[in-house]
Formats: C-alpha cells, sequence, structure tokens
C-alpha cells in the first residue's frame, strides 16, 4: 500500500496538523511502510468475527443526574492563551 | 406551489434534554449564566478528563422512543464524530452513529384534515456544542463553553414531508410530545428546540429524490415554514434556469427571509465516527424500559380523543384544550374545582382564560388565577349568584388579587338580586316615574321594554337577576 | 536508605531510624546529584518537603500506613494540581493541570511524597524515551543506551534509586518495556483495574496505569493504592480490591505456566532466550509446571495495535488545539492558521505520525478495511489468550527482542521501533494483566521476564514473581555508579 505526497497532505488538513513541507516525502514514506505492516493483516479471514472496541464485555454505567460541579472559571481561564470577558478568544469564525 | 414539481423534506430535530446536570458531567445545564461559568472541566476537554453518562438523559430518550412506538436500543453505542471547530472542544462530538438509542418509530401528523404517518428513522443522544459570539473583540470570535455537554436528542425524519406546511404541522407535532413527556421544555427562542431541514426537488412522479439542500438550526415555526418555502422556489429556479441544486449546508436569513450558503462549513466534511472508547456500550434492560413506560403519561392524541367522548367536545376545543399537557390538565383540575361543569368550565378556558394569558403573554403555568379559584368562579356562576356579566368582572378581580371569588364577591357585593320583591320594588318606581314610556309600550311598542330592562340594570347595578328581571316586568307592564 | 524497598523504608520510618523529611531530602539530593539521567521534567522539591512533614505528622498520630512518607515519581502523564503537567510535549509545556489524577488522588490520601514528574515520550508514544519534547533519558545501566518507553523516565528513576518507586503507563508495553531494559519491576494491571481519570489519553481502550518498583514486593504495595473503582471513569470495573501483601506469600507449588511458541520464534536473541530458560528452569524449581501453548493470531497484533492505537489518539489529540490551554501559536491568520500551526509546531514526529496513521485509518472508505479489520483482530487476539488461559495458570516469554538499544539507533526507523513492542503489544489489546521482572544480565543490560495473567489475576502474578525474587538476586542489583 503505498500513499502518495498528495494524500498525506489532505490527511494532514484533515487533522490540522501543520507539516514542514520538507517533510512530507519523509512521512509518505514512513506511512506508506506502516500501511503495508497493517495489511498482514488481511491474511485473517474475520467474516464471522465480532469486532471488539473494549477488552472486556462490559456495560456503561450511569451516573445520577446531580449538579457536582461548581464554577471554576477563573481557574480553568488562568492557563488558557486569550480569554476576554470570560470568553475565550479565536480569530474570526465565519459561518 | 409550482405543480409539476413535487417537493421531499426530512427534518433532523434537536431537543435540548431538561436534565439538571449535563449529559457527561455534574455540571448545570441552565439557561442563561455568565459565560463559561457552567463549563466544567468535561466540557472544557481539558486533558486526562472523562465522560460519565446521565441516567436521566437515557431515561428521557427512551421515554421518547416508547412514545413514538420506536425499537428502544437494547443495545446503543456512542461514537466520536470528529471535526474542527471551535464551539467543539474536544475535536469530536460524542454522538451516537451505528447503533442509536431509539431505533424506527413513528409520528401521526393532520394538515388540512388530511391524516398522514410520518415516519421517524431514529433519535439519538448527543451532546450540544457551545457557541460562538460574534460581537466583535478586536476582529476575534468569543467562546462561551456553557452549552457544550447539554444532552440532546436528534430526532430524524424520514423524508416523508411534501410541503412546509407538513413540515411544520411534523415539528409542531414533535414539539407537543416532548413538552407532554417533559423531556424537553420546548423553549424555542433559547435553542432547546430547533431543526436542520433537508428540502429537495424533483419533477412530479419521478421516483428518485433530487439534490438535497441541509438549512441548517431554524428555531421557530415561522422560520421553518419560510425557510423551506423559499428554499423550494430557489431549486425550483436553479433547475428551471438550467442550472443544478448543489448539496450544501444553507443557512436561513430570517432578515432578509432567503437561504444562503455557509462557506464556513463548505467543505465537505469526513467525521471519521468511531465507538468512543471512553464509553462502553449502553444496554436498555427489559425491566428498565418497563420502569419508563410505567411512567408515560396519557400522550397528545390519546387526550384529545378522550376530552372528544368524555366531554363531548369537538375537534377544535378538544385540539385546543389538549395542546399541552399544562393547559389539559388544568382544564381537568377545574372541571373538578368547579363540581362538574366541563361545559362552562371549556367555555371559560377557551374563553376567558386563554384571551387574558395571550394578552399578558403568559404560558398557563404561569397563569395568575389558578383552577381552585377559577373553579370557585364558575360555581357561582353555575348555582345563579353571579350573572354571566358580573361574573367577568370577578374573574377580572381574580386576576389582579390573590383572593376567592366568594370573598370578591362578598367585599364587593356583586351577588346577583334574585330576591323577587326587591326587584319588584324597583320596577314599581321605575313605572311610575316613566308613565310616558308605559304608555308607549302598553300602546304596542314592544321595543320600548329594552328601556325598562335598562333602567332596572342600571338601578341594581346590574346585579338583579335577567331572567327574574325579564318576567316580572312583562307581568307589571301588562298592567 | 536509598537502597531499600519500600517495605524496608516503611519498617525504618516506623521505627524512627529516619524520617521522612530525612528520607525526601536524600532523595532530592540524589536527583540534583544524577541530572545527567534527564529521567525528571519537573522536581517538586518544596511540595516534596510539605508532604514529607505532613507525612510525619500523620506517622506521629498513628495514621501512617504503607506508603505514609514514602517518596515516589509520577509519570508526567499524570495531572497534578497545581505542577506542570506536560506529557513530555511542547503542547503542554506551559499546563498547570487544575486538578488531580484519580491515581495521584489516591497516593496523596495514602501520605505518599511526589517528588517530582518523570520524563516520557511525547504523549506516551515511543518505545526508547527519545520523543520526549525534553530530551532522551539515559538508562542507567548503559548511559548511552535507551531506558525504554514509554515511561522511560520513572523506569531510569527507580533503577538509578531516585526515588522509592514510580508510576507509569502502559498502552503497547510502556510500563513493562523500560521495566525490562532498566532492570526493575513494572506491573501492567488489568484494564479498568486503575483509574484512568486525569492520565492524559493516548489510545483509551488501551491505557493503563500501573507501578514500577524494585521488587514485586513493592509493586504489590503500589497497586493495593493505585486500584479501585473510580465512579469518574466509565471504564473503571467495580471490583473489589483483594489483599495483594496477603497474596505475596502464597507457594509456586503446582502453578501451571504456559510458554507461547509464538514467543520464542527466531525473532528472540538468543542470549535473551538463554536468560529466561534459566529463569523458568528456577520457576520449575520452585514447583511450577510448564506446558508449551500455540496462540496463532499473535502475529498480528503489531498491525492490529498500530491501527487502534492511532486511531484512538487521533481523536484523543484533537483537543489541544491552542483554544482553552496549552501551546498557541502567534499570530494566528485565521481560524485554520490556528489550528494547523499551534499543533504543526507543537507536537513532535512521532506524534504527528500517528495522528496522520490514524486520521487515515478512520477515513472515508477505508474505516472497514482497517479500524474494523483490527478490531476483529484484536478479538481474535484475546480469544487465543482466553484459550490458553484456561489451560494453564500464567504465560511467560521476553518482553523485549533485545536489552537496551543504543540512543539513536532505532530512530530513523519508526517500524523497526514498532516491532520491539511486538510482545507487549497483545497484552494490551486483550486487556489482560502483566509484568515484567528482571531475569538476568546480557552484555551487563538487563533482562525483562514477562509474566502474563488471566482478568484481575495481579496477586498471582505479584505472588510468582515474589517467589522468584525470594530465591534469585536480579532485581537487588544496582547500576555501576548509583550504589
Amino acid at each position: 500500500m503505498s500513499l502518495t505526497a498528495d494524500t498525506v497532505k489532505k490527511i494532514a488538513h484533515l487533522a490540522r496538523l501543520g507539516i514542514d513541507t520538507r517533510d512530507i516525502d519523509d512521512y509518505t514514506q514512513d506511512l506508506s511502510g506502516i500501511l503495508d505492516l497493517m495489511t498482514q493483516m488481511n491474511a485473517l479471514d474475520t467474516d464471522a468475527v465480532t469486532p471488539m472496541a473494549h477488552p472486556m464485555d462490559q456495560v456503561q454505567r450511569l451516573r445520577a443526574d446531580t449538579v457536582t460541579e461548581s464554577d471554576q472559571r477563573r481557574v480553568f481561564q488562568a492557563i488558557a492563551p486569550q480569554v476576554e470577558a470570560g470568553l475565550y478568544l479565536v480569530p474570526k469564525v465565519i459561518e | 406551489m409550482n405543480a409539476a414539481w413535487e417537493t421531499v423534506i426530512g427534518l433532523e430535530i434537536h431537543a435540548q434534554l431538561a436534565t439538571k446536570s449535563k449529559i457527561f458531567s455534574g455540571a448545570a445545564t441552565a439557561y442563561g449564566a455568565a459565560p463559561n461559568t457552567q463549563a466544567c472541566s468535561v466540557d472544557l476537554g481539558l486533558p486526562g478528563v472523562l465522560p460519565v453518562l446521565n441516567r436521566e438523559a437515557v431515561r428521557m430518550a427512551v421515554k421518547f422512543g416508547l412514545a413514538i412506538d420506536a425499537a428502544i436500543g437494547p443495545y446503543s453505542v456512542f461514537a466520536r464524530k470528529n471535526y474542527f471547530y471551535p464551539d467543539l472542544p474536544k475535536g469530536y462530538q460524542i454522538s451516537q452513529f451505528e447503533l442509536p438509542i431509539v431505533g424506527p418509530g413513528h409520528v401521526d401528523i393532520e394538515v388540512d384534515g388530511v391524516k398522514k404517518r410520518i415516519g421517524v428513522t431514529r433519535a439519538h443522544l448527543e451532546e450540544d456544542a457551545g457557541k460562538s459570539l460574534h460581537e466583535d473583540f478586536h476582529g476575534l470570535t468569543g467562546i462561551d463553553l456553557n452549552r457544550a455537554g447539554t444532552p440532546l436528542l436528534e430526532i430524524v425524519s424520514e423524508p416523508d414531508m411534501r410541503s412546509a406546511d407538513e413540515a411544520v404541522a411534523y415539528m409542531r407535532k414533535v414539539h407537543e410530545l416532548v413538552r407532554y413527556l417533559e423531556i424537553c421544555d420546548g423553549n424555542m427562542q433559547e435553542g432547546s428546540f430547533r431543526c436542520d431541514a433537508n428540502v429537495s426537488v424533483r419533477p412530479r412522479g419521478q421516483a428518485e429524490f433530487g439534490t438535497r439542500a441541509e438549512i441548517k438550526n431554524i428555531n421557530s415555526f415561522k422560520f421553518v415554514e419560510k425557510a423551506i418555502n423559499y428554499e423550494i422556489e430557489r431549486q425550483i429556479e436553479v433547475i428551471e434556469s438550467g442550472g443544478k441544486v448543489v448539496q450544501e449546508t444553507r443557512l436561513y436569513d430570517s432578515m432578509k427571509d432567503e437561504t444562503r450558503s455557509m462557506r464556513g462549513k463548505e467543505e465537505a466534511n469526513d467525521y471519521r465516527y468511531f465507538p468512543d472508547p471512553d464509553l462502553l456500550p449502553v444496554v436498555i434492560e427489559e425491566a428498565f424500559k418497563e420502569e419508563v413506560k410505567a411512567m408515560l403519561p396519557e400522550l397528545p392524541d390519546a387526550k384529545k380523543q378522550r376530552f372528544k367522548t368524555h366531554y363531548g367536545q369537538d375537534d377544535e376545543t378538544a385540539a385546543t384544550l389538549t395542546a399541552s399537557r399544562q393547559l389539559a390538565d388544568y382544564y381537568e383540575a377545574l372541571v373538578k374545582a368547579s363540581g362538574g361543569e366541563a361545559k362552562l368550565a371549556c367555555n371559560w378556558v377557551t374563553g376567558d382564560l386563554l384571551g387574558a394569558l395571550n394578552k399578558a403573554g403568559l404560558d398557563i403555568s404561569r397563569s395568575p388565577v389558578d383552577y381552585e379559584r377559577l373553579g370557585g368562579l364558575l360555581k357561582r356562576i353555575a348555582d345563579n349568584t353571579l350573572s354571566g356579566k358580573i361574573a367577568k368582572r370577578v374573574f377580572e378581580a381574580l386576576w389582579q388579587s390573590p383572593d376567592t371569588a366568594d370573598a370578591i364577591i362578598e367585599r364587593e357585593g356583586l351577588k346577583q338580586i334574585t330576591d323577587s320583591g326587591a326587584i319588584e320594588a324597583i320596577i314599581d318606581k321605575i313605572i311610575a316615574d316613566n308613565a310616558g314610556q308605559v304608555e308607549q309600550y302598553r300602546s304596542g311598542k314592544d321595543k320600548v321594554f329594552g328601556f325598562f330592562v335598562g333602567q332596572v340594570m342600571k338601578a341594581t347595578q346590574g346585579q338583579a337577576s335577567p331572567g327574574e328581571v325579564n318576567k316580572l316586568l312583562k307581568a307589571k307592564l301588562k298592567g | 536508605m536509598h537502597n531499600c524497598t519500600i517495605a524496608e523504608l516503611a519498617s525504618s520510618l516506623r521505627t524512627g531510624e529516619f524520617s521522612s523529611v530525612e528520607l525526601t531530602q536524600a532523595y532530592l539530593k540524589r536527583i540534583e546529584q544524577h541530572q545527567a539521567l534527564n529521567s525528571l521534567i519537573t522536581v517538586t522539591a518544596d511540595q516534596a518537603l510539605m508532604q514529607a512533614q505532613a507525612a510525619d505528622d500523620m506517622r506521629a498520630a498513628g495514621q501512617a500506613g504503607l506508603l505514609t512518607g514514602i517518596p515516589v515519581i509520577h509519570k508526567d502523564i499524570f495531572c497534578t494540581k497545581g505542577v506542570k503537567t506536560s506529557c513530555g510535549s511542547k503542547m503542554l509545556d506551559n499546563f498547570i493541570a487544575p486538578y488531580n489524577a484519580t491515581v495521584i488522588e489516591k497516593f496523596h490520601a495514602a501520605g505518599a511524597v511526589t517528588l517530582g514528574k518523570s520524563n516520557m515520550d511525547e504523549f506516551a508514544m515511543g518505545s526508547s524515551n527519545e520523543t520526549s519534547y525534553y530530551g532522551p533519558v539515559q538508562n542507567p545501566w548503559h548511559t548511552a543506551a535507551v531506558p525504554g518507553g514509554s515511561s522511560g523516565g520513572s523506569a531510569a528513576a527507580v533503577a538509578a534509586r531516585l526515588c522509592a518507586a514510580a508510576t507509569g503507563t502502559d498502552t503497547g508495553g510502556s510500563i513493562r518495556q523500560p521495566a525490562a531494559l532498566c532492570g526493575i519491576t513494572g506491573l501492567k494491571p488489568t484494564y479498568g483495574r486503575v483509574s484512568r481519570y486525569g492520565m492524559i489519553a493516548y489510545a483509551s481502550s488501551l491505557d493503563q496505569g500501573g507501578p514500577m518498583t524494585r521488587s514485586a514486593e513493592d509493586a504489590a504495595i503500589m497497586l493495593q493504592t493505585m486500584a479501585g473503582f473510580d465512579d469518574k471513569d466509565s471504564t473503571s470495573v467495580e471490583q473489589p480490591v483483594p489483599d495483594y501483601l496477603a497474596e505475596l506469600n502464597k507457594p509456586l507449588d503446582g502453578l501451571k505456566i504456559g510458554l507461547p511458541e509464538e514467543f520464542f520464534g527466531t525473532g528472540l536473541n538468543s542470549d535473551i532466550a538463554q536468560a529466561l530458560d534459566a529463569a523458568i528452569d528456577q520457576f520449575q524449581k520452585l514447583g511450577a509446571q510448564v506446558k508449551s501453548v500455540s496462540m496463532p493470531h499473535l502475529q498480528y497484533a503489531i498491525p492490529a495495535y498500530y491501527v487502534i492505537a492511532p486511531a484512538e489518539c487521533s481523536a484523543n489529540l484533537s483537543r489541544f488545539d491552542g483554544v482553552r490551554f496549552g501551546y498557541r501559536c502567534e499570530n494566528p491568520a485565521d481560524l485554520t492558521d490556528l489550528y494547523t500551526r499551534s499543533r504543526g509546531e507543537a507536537f513532535g514526529k512521532e506524534v504527528k505520525r500517528r495522528i496522520l496513521i490514524g486520521t487515515y485509518a478512520l477515513s472515508a472508505g477505508y474505516y472497514d478495511a482497517y479500524y474494523l479489520k483490527a478490531q476483529k483482530v484484536r478479538r481474535l487476539i484475546t480469544e487465543d489468550f482466553k484459550a490458553a488461559l484456561t489451560e494453564v495458570d500464567v504465560l511467560m516469554g521476553p518482553v523485549s527482542p533485545s536489552t537496551a538499544f543504543g540512543q539513536g539507533e532505532k530512530t530513523g526507523d519508526p517500524i523497526q521501533m514498532y516491532l520491539s513492542d511486538i510482545y507487549t503489544i497483545a497484552v494490551n489489546l486483550a486487556g489482560l494483566p502483566a509484568l515484567s521482572i528482571p531475569a538476568g544480565f546480557v552484555d551487563g543490560k538487563p533482562v525483562g521476564l514477562q509474566i502474563i495473567g488471566d482478568y484481575f489475576a495481579e496477586g498471582r502474578l505479584l505472588s510468582s514473581a515474589h517467589q522468584y525474587q525470594q530465591v534469585t538476586d536480579w532485581h537487588l542489583q544496582t547500576p555501576e555508579g548509583f550504589d
């Protein structure tokens, strides 16, 4: 399985991951190699196998509907890159 | 509408569930708090924190499923829907994809007397996103994450609707239902109930669907109607002028009454759904379902039917009285409080009460006149203590003060005069004072009778029983 | 005193031979002396001394437990309130955690002392500790070699006696492999045994925190504190925590050991194989029986893991977007620029590689071929383990195909690096508990023996290891220059 540089750029954009153009070829090569490794799985017939998302067959526990959290805005926004009037600021969102 | 074209509409309704805390965290869901004061570490997507599912959200979803006769679970899975947006703190929304909690069901609507069954494909639980505030912060956008993590039930319909009217009827029906079930406050202005409409057109008779556009985030019945009608016209125009409808997300601008393409979301999305490894499969046990079923209220259609047969109401009246569970409950409590005056209660609720509430912009739940006090008034009408006219005065007093009808009647001396002796005395005096008019009446001018009624009423300040006045006047005027 | 185990230190603290403050001071001094190892990202000296004083007070009040006053180091993946929690990344270099991980809370409640936060591969992605933003960690046994990863800082610190014990996390071998390469004892508990709350996620369905210690007995003491149900973690298991210390003395008599054929194939270094044979002989001498078992799907563990873990990580790491915390690029032109540059500038190459792979594996048109396929293979591997564990009590094998390799030796070839996880990752896919114990040396570098058990059989693993450590002294060896 071989990837193209364009595919790598496309995935990088999907993941909003800035990649140095000089590194694109490296990533393309690395990723192709890793995908080759993955194709080993094709040797297995898994048609009748149920996918396994979790190590154990357990079910979700449910929480009581009670408010347990109090306002910690000051604490949380002390570690934020840019805030004003209690809001997180980002470059303009265009809708 | 253009006869050559058929419209196909499907709705995705987002109903915020009326839980106290968020779907995956213990932060409050109350509306209107200062920005980011109700966003805890889980809602903010801080590193290392984990979601735990709110039982009440699950119970509400099951309740809805049972109410639309849908298949429930038994095994449903939360998935991550991946995309980057500043109001989505984790970079993914926890939603459901392949295995939703509520499976296929249906909702029945009626438009212009024609009944129709609208299929509900599925309803799934997910978390709401925060809000982007577009006021200018030096050219930047502010993000408030209070709403992030509020539980949503996304109700996805089949593309079964063929007109904006049907879409509105369906949306109203679901709105009524979620409020009956008390799983959503239905407040559309605050965004508790909103929808996305998928609209396409096709030449009448064609089996395949046309290309659809998705109109996002419509938050009123009126806008749903207008947005869909605008979109239908737009699409027909595009096709008829030789163009092609593009599959895209559009936004309804209520100021301009038009839909426009959302450039920010133009890019084709690849959401990369996969099961959320932080959450385990939700299994709805039969016992849980039965428990919810037992708590299910009487649903709107059943209630309306019962009002018609039990209280003898016509379709329109029954529909008015069952439009909300609170109103129906009020009506039935009023019937009881009035000592069984179903017809009188019906007239008063649909007439004076709803009129006054409407004028004051109030909901029945916030009516200044409760059913106990209104019931007291109806009792006095029924036993003839009050005339209809005086009753309206008492109702106004009930609206203004917390007193009972009896206390108001007593205090203001509004009791109807039914004592024929007292009325007779007044009539005698009026006959004596108005000899000319008596002459006219006796000479055959029947119209003058009204003058005498007026005089008696004036003299008794309207408190004389009209029946009694008529009877006595007629006898006396005969001479 | 730095050469003692927790059990020994607890005894000395009890008898008043020295105080926790004295012990803490001694370790802090060693940390300073051995800065060259680069095993810590943050040293919390002031807090440590306060905690030590509090522990001494607790003891005076008669409320001391086994961990009270014991100085430990936590992997910098556990959120620690008021302390930088970097996860080995530039992305979180400025992140002062506003809350404690449940594991940290538990250590606090036990009265343990936190000396600092250990170095690690960035976001726990790596097998050599060379992907850390804070630079590589040296292996105390051979400073030109890697300590393993991703919990390399913890392993090196325990091996160099810079703390009594440490915590680590294991997603594909990140506790066991560095434990093996540094000659210490490391336990990855059953998935769901230790709370993941506040532990920065790499691959949520695989991550599990555990102890890294000098002996099996110490691991039992640590696990006793770390384990337990947590209602903040949906994947935490509601199962009582047994008394691991009481189980330690369970004799090995009759223990059935399974040796997976697939573990002893051609890929294994023959010197390591020899060391493992000797260790297994020792177990037999102690009364255990050995039997060969087969797990035919083990060979697919690496491809399955390198789909599942990156897929989960690609979503887990989306929250690092420069909006609410962490690194933000300078002067973003627009929203996309903010995301792309913040993430591009603050994530290292290996993290990017895994995000890309995971994004690709989940993307439209590839989900079934990669992610779904991997989940199915995960089931087959798990069934293999379950079948084997009905025949035997524990499975034994190597931890790593080689001893500690040189710094830079594998950094150019990610696949070579991934292959070094071959013996450890299948256990994570199945969610089973496993530990690594020192079982000899090859060319002066430690060799680890892996013992894998059934779900929640940590007690059995610890007692097996403890019995072995009663008659061997590999775990007591100290690297030259660190005694």
